[in-house]
């Protein structure tokens, strides 16, 4: 009994669920809520990055450029092709989807720098797209997205999107740790460590790479579809470069390989501007500080070192 | 204790003070009586030059108001959050003001991209919201709960416009930005350009970071019958289009956007700006404005005071936050209450408010309230702004 609920696919789930359920008795008020709700979008798109970067170890500096494709699916269909808003975030999916499966063959061939550089390239070619199509997009002003209706319900309140934001992360989270543990995610394991010695063992590497990638941005695509119907508001920031940095480094601070660690990289760093207005001026340089002291410390993220720890203490 | 452990519990005990600065940073101040007003700017970041002068004006007037007794016997308590130009930020922050420190009304939103970001949000809330941006989408359609000080782009060109219909030119070439504010600015004036009979001959665009617009000019000078050139955009690549326009020897007048009403403009163009015409907000030649000028008082107050204050040169976008905290203080006078319906209701009856655009007559139907003798005709002589008659 106990070892199953040590599984991270059972165990964790729960706790995260419990986490949830926690947060929203807890909120004071709307804010709360609004700042849990960027948290959960964002950890979405980490969840599947995290698979990418932690587990192929294939950098992506272009992932907000399916965020953004997303949100702008979400926002553009319905106006101008009739795509009736709920089905818009999936349509979105599939075809952020298929580019991503069409991209992924020529740019995954590349290592290191060189990936890291043609995935930024992606990045900023859909932010491009996205700033001067103005007649579809709004140009870098942005557009209104219509209001999500469900059986005629207009979709718009806190409690709503929150409980939307909880039940797919969860469904994300679900499927990440199943894939993770299925003869894919040791096949992505193996590439991580070697790819010359996986592809020695017989796996396809370029086959699961591409997986890994369609993967990543198809969730990165639906957190952006939800992160337009909740706001409203869709502008080419979301799709921006810098965007694409910020979920790398959630990623890496909350602990690479980790599918519960990129969570709380997330949420630690969504929140954290929000903890720190109060200080204003200084912002910039605590965050600054407490990402060098995480980086120099715990090199391997918090999620991992912090379990570490426990078990280092439990040892002696 | 070793380096390596001290290190880490100085890192994780700073961690935990921000996080108590925050909590007390949350409870301070709730119990005197004051009147809590918001504001959501692009104080850094990329429109920092909108949000910056935008800040230190309300910080400024919110004090002297404060010291000269408050609004309704009750002090004014401003708080300003910074959106960095994001408009996703914008809108957590702007649920902040709501749900957390409960404000009763905002004077805020340096972009149209961050401004539209925070509107159904207060439009949710039923808190008035009067936006620093200019963009005509802001208040068409009218929103009931939202408002803007500032003139819009189409209102820029139909002044530019009327200029030209008074000088008899007709037939005009459009070299526009492709950023937000000449993409934008483009499309107003070719919307209106048919209902003071202007003819668009030529339409050329450049790109933010271009250096030379030679190609986009020379296509316009070749246009059948070209009497003048329009130029809406921001930045410095209107002061380019200003000196490639003098080298090629175009001989028919230029004309500017309110984009680039400030100093550089001129110093950046230099001898080619001698003759170039733009629509500016008066602020930008308080001095010169006649004594008999009802917006005399009020631009030459405002600018005198924001120099002393800050001792740098005043600028329009700061004016529009003045505009906007002004409106939103005689409204809370009139109304004689802090309450967000009847200060929204007390906004939409201003009548005769004299501001740094100019007067500001607000109706249900009709959100800014300004019209086109807020903008001044200028024309560059001798390296400084003239008032054209």
């Amino acid at each position: 009994m106990s070892a199953w609920l040590m599984q991270p696919r059972t165990g964790g789930l729960l706790l995260l669920a419990a986490v949830m359920v926690a947060i929203y008795l807890a909120a004071p008020n709307n804010f709360y809520l609004d700042v849990a709700i960027q948290i959960g979008l964002n950890a979405m798109v980490v969840v599947g990055l995290n698979l990418l970067i932690g587990y192929a170890g294939q950098i992506s500096l272009g992932h907000a450029g399916f965020f953004g494709l997303g949100a702008y699916a979400s926002a553009v269909l319905p106006v101008h092709l009739g795509v009736p808003p709920l089905a818009a975030p999936f349509v979105g999916m599939l075809v952020v989807g298929l580019l991503a499966f069409l991209v992924a063959r020529p740019v995954l061939r590349l290592k290191g720098h060189y990936l890291a550089m043609a995935t930024l390239g992606l990045g900023l070619l859909v932010f491009m797209l996205l700033t001067n199509e103005s007649q579809f997009t709004g140009g870098p002003d942005g557009m209104a997205v219509e209001r999500l209706r469900i059986f005629g319900e207009r979709i718009s309140g806190k409690d709503w999107w929150y409980l939307i934001t909880c039940v797919m992360l969860l469904l994300s989270v679900w499927l990440t740790l199943n894939l993770i543990d299925s003869p894919t995610g040791r096949a992505l394991r193996a590439l991580h460590d070697s790819q010359i010695a996986a592809q020695v063992a017989g796996v396809d590497v370029a086959r699961f790479k591409v997986i890994a990638f369609v993967y990543s941005a198809m969730l990165a695509s639906l957190a952006g579809s939800m992160s337009a119907l909740y706001s409203g508001f869709v502008t080419p920031d979301k799709a921006g470069f810098l965007h694409s940095i910020e979920l790398v480094i959630m990623v890496v601070l909350g602990g690479m390989g980790s599918t519960f660690g990129g969570i709380i990289g997330a949420a630690v760093l969504t929140s954290l501007p929000q903890f720190l207005t109060v200080f204003a001026e200084y912002e910039h340089m605590i965050l600054g500080a407490i990402l060098m002291a995480v980086m120099i410390f715990l090199r391997r993220g918090l999620l991992p070192a912090i379990l570490d720890a426990l078990r280092r203490r439990r040892l002696s | 204790m070793s380096l390596m452990t001290f290190l880490k519990a100085t890192a994780a005990t700073s961690a935990l003070v921000a996080v108590a600065a925050f909590a007390t940073g949350l409870t301070a101040g709730e119990a005197a009586a004051q009147i809590r007003i918001g504001s959501v700017l692009s104080i850094t970041g990329p429109a920092s030059f909108l949000g910056d002068p935008e800040d230190k004006t309300l910080r400024m007037y919110v004090d002297r108001i404060n010291a000269e007794g408050g609004v309704n016997g009750e002090q004014l308590e401003l708080i300003v959050y910074d959106s960095e130009g994001d408009a996703n930020k914008a809108r957590t922050l702007a649920t902040r003001l709501i749900e957390d420190d409960e404000i009763v009304a905002m004077v805020g939103g340096s972009t149209t991209g961050t401004t539209m970001a925070m509107v159904p949000l207060f439009e949710d809330a039923e808190i008035p919201f009067i936006s620093l941006a200019g963009g005509i989408v802001i208040i068409e359609p009218v929103n009931p709960f939202v408002f803007k000080t500032p003139h819009t782009d189409r209102m820029a060109c139909e002044k530019v416009f009327e200029d030209m219909q008074a000088r008899g030119l007709s037939r005009v070439g459009l070299i526009s930005g492709t950023g937000g504010f000449g993409k934008s600015m483009r499309g107003q004036c070719l919307n209106v350009a048919e209902a003071y009979g202007i003819e668009i001959v030529a339409d050329e665009t450049y790109g933010p970071r271009d250096t030379d617009m030679t190609p986009q000019l020379t296509n316009i000078r070749n246009a059948q019958g070209l009497q003048a050139v329009l130029n809406p955009g921001f930045g410095q690549g209107p002061a380019i289009v200003t000196k490639n326009f003098a080298q090629l020897g175009i001989e028919v007048p230029l004309y500017q956007s309110h984009g680039v009403a400030s100093k550089s403009f001129i110093e950046l163009a230099g001898a080619a700006a001698e003759g170039v015409r733009l629509p500016a907000s008066a602020l930008l030649v308080a001095n010169q404005l006649p004594d008999d000028d009802p917006q005399k008082q009020v631009v030459v107050d405002y600018k005198t005071a924001f120099e002393a204050e800050w001792n740098r040169p005043v600028s329009t976008f700061g004016g529009h936050a003045y505009d906007g905290l002004m409106i939103l203080v005689d409204a809370m006078r009139r109304a004689g209450s802090a309450d967000p319906v009847a200060i929204r209701d007390a906004i939409e009856e201003t009548t005769g408010f004299m501001g740094t655009a100019g007067e500001v007559n607000m109706s249900p139907d009709d959100h800014m309230g300004l019209d086109l003798t807020a903008f001044r005709m200028l024309e560059i002589r001798d390296g400084d702004w003239t008032i054209v008659q």
